[in-house]
């Protein structure tokens, strides 16, 4: 059997787009555990496996919640419990892999394996807490806000 | 009266008060590479670029550079780090010459990739089929594509949801092995399968 990480290169010049709108599909949850909420538009909507994010979502994990999402550009993001992450702007091309993935964490725990957005323009994913803005030049990291 | 009896819990208060400082610890992605980060603030910049460097940030100032290890890491990220969804993985399948039917060795394997697709979690599936340069460009593309499009029924037949499938068909513009034009090349004739 032939397994290859790919990386940076899942589906490159496939699945091609314009330029991605705000309404466009930001990430899936590909994790849910215990307790995980989307806040949309002032809403909030129970996550599952197999939901759509988009960009201006909060992800909300419970005490006994965390979650994982996967990202069109690859990303690979997840939540620890007592969590709150805000996806304040995310557009990908997949053509061209200009985008850019914009995050704030207000509390608790953030995993992160960049992806495409970021190994292809610099600055272009941040990763924003209380008291930090992180630029993004790769691969995998974990924020925590204290309190 | 004891001083140090009545600054300690002084003290428990005023740590209990302000929130700890953010966190941030680099780690060595699953292939050992590590990248970089700048954390700034109003403080300055301070960049994390070598495995489990740590810089810790409160109030405004530049964030404080340090160190940690893979083992108080993985006791304080545990949950965090377990919920990361599965690396993207691409696997491929190889053809028969001039036609969408496995080759022997690939028919063999296809159950176990088949069955590893199916372990993702709301598993994404892209499959990109290609030929050797024998033949047309025409010819090849629709060749390329009836290859994709056989494996999509494969996974279909597996209970894959068809609207989490895409096909495409490179024909033979993406050579595994870059070959004149006109030359039978059976590590050309396949399919790539890339599942997130």
């Amino acid at each position: 059997m032939k397994a290859t990480r790919l990386g940076f290169l899942f589906a490159t010049g496939i699945l091609a787009t314009a330029a991605a709108q705000a309404d466009d599909i930001a990430g899936i949850f590909k994790v849910v555990n215990g307790g995980v909420s989307v806040e949309r538009k002032g809403v909030a909507l129970p996550a599952a496996i197999g939901m759509a994010v988009y960009q201006s979502d909060q992800i909300v994990t419970a005490a006994d919640g965390s979650a994982g999402i996967t990202f069109e550009d690859n990303a690979l993001l997840s939540l620890g419990p007592s969590s709150r992450l805000a996806l304040d702007r995310f557009a990908f091309n997949s053509t061209t892999h200009d985008g850019v993935f914009e995050t704030t964490l207000r509390s608790g725990k953030l995993a992160v394996v960049s992806g495409k957005i970021a190994h292809h323009q610099l600055d272009a994913m941040k990763v924003k807490t209380p008291n930090t803005v992180l630029g993004v030049r790769g691969t995998k990291f974990l924020v925590e806000v204290g309190g | 009266m004891n001083v140090r009896k009545l600054l300690l819990p002084a003290l428990a208060l005023l740590l209990a008060a302000c929130a700890g400082p953010d966190r941030i610890v680099l780690l060595p992605d699953d292939q050992g590479r590590v990248g970089k980060l700048n954390v700034g603030n109003a403080g300055g910049d301070t960049l994390l670029d070598s495995a489990y460097a740590t810089a810790s940030a409160s109030g405004g100032h530049k964030a404080e550079a340090g160190h940690t290890d893979a083992d108080s890491v993985h006791q304080e990220f545990a949950v965090v780090l377990a919920a990361l969804p599965p690396a993207p993985v691409s696997y491929t399948l190889f053809f028969i010459s001039d036609t969408d039917d496995l080759t022997a060795d690939s028919r063999a394997m296809a159950p176990a990739i088949l069955a590893e697709i199916a372990k993702f979690p709301a598993a994404e599936v892209v499959v990109i089929g290609h030929t050797d340069t024998q033949g047309s460009d025409d010819y090849n593309d629709k060749l390329s594509l009836d290859r994709a499009g056989a494996v999509k029924q494969q996974l279909i037949a597996l209970g894959f949801d068809a609207s989490r499938i895409s096909v495409a068909g490179r024909g033979k513009r993406e050579l595994l092995v870059p070959t004149a034009d006109g030359v039978p090349e059976p590590r050309n004739r396949r399919a790539e399968i890339l599942v997130r």
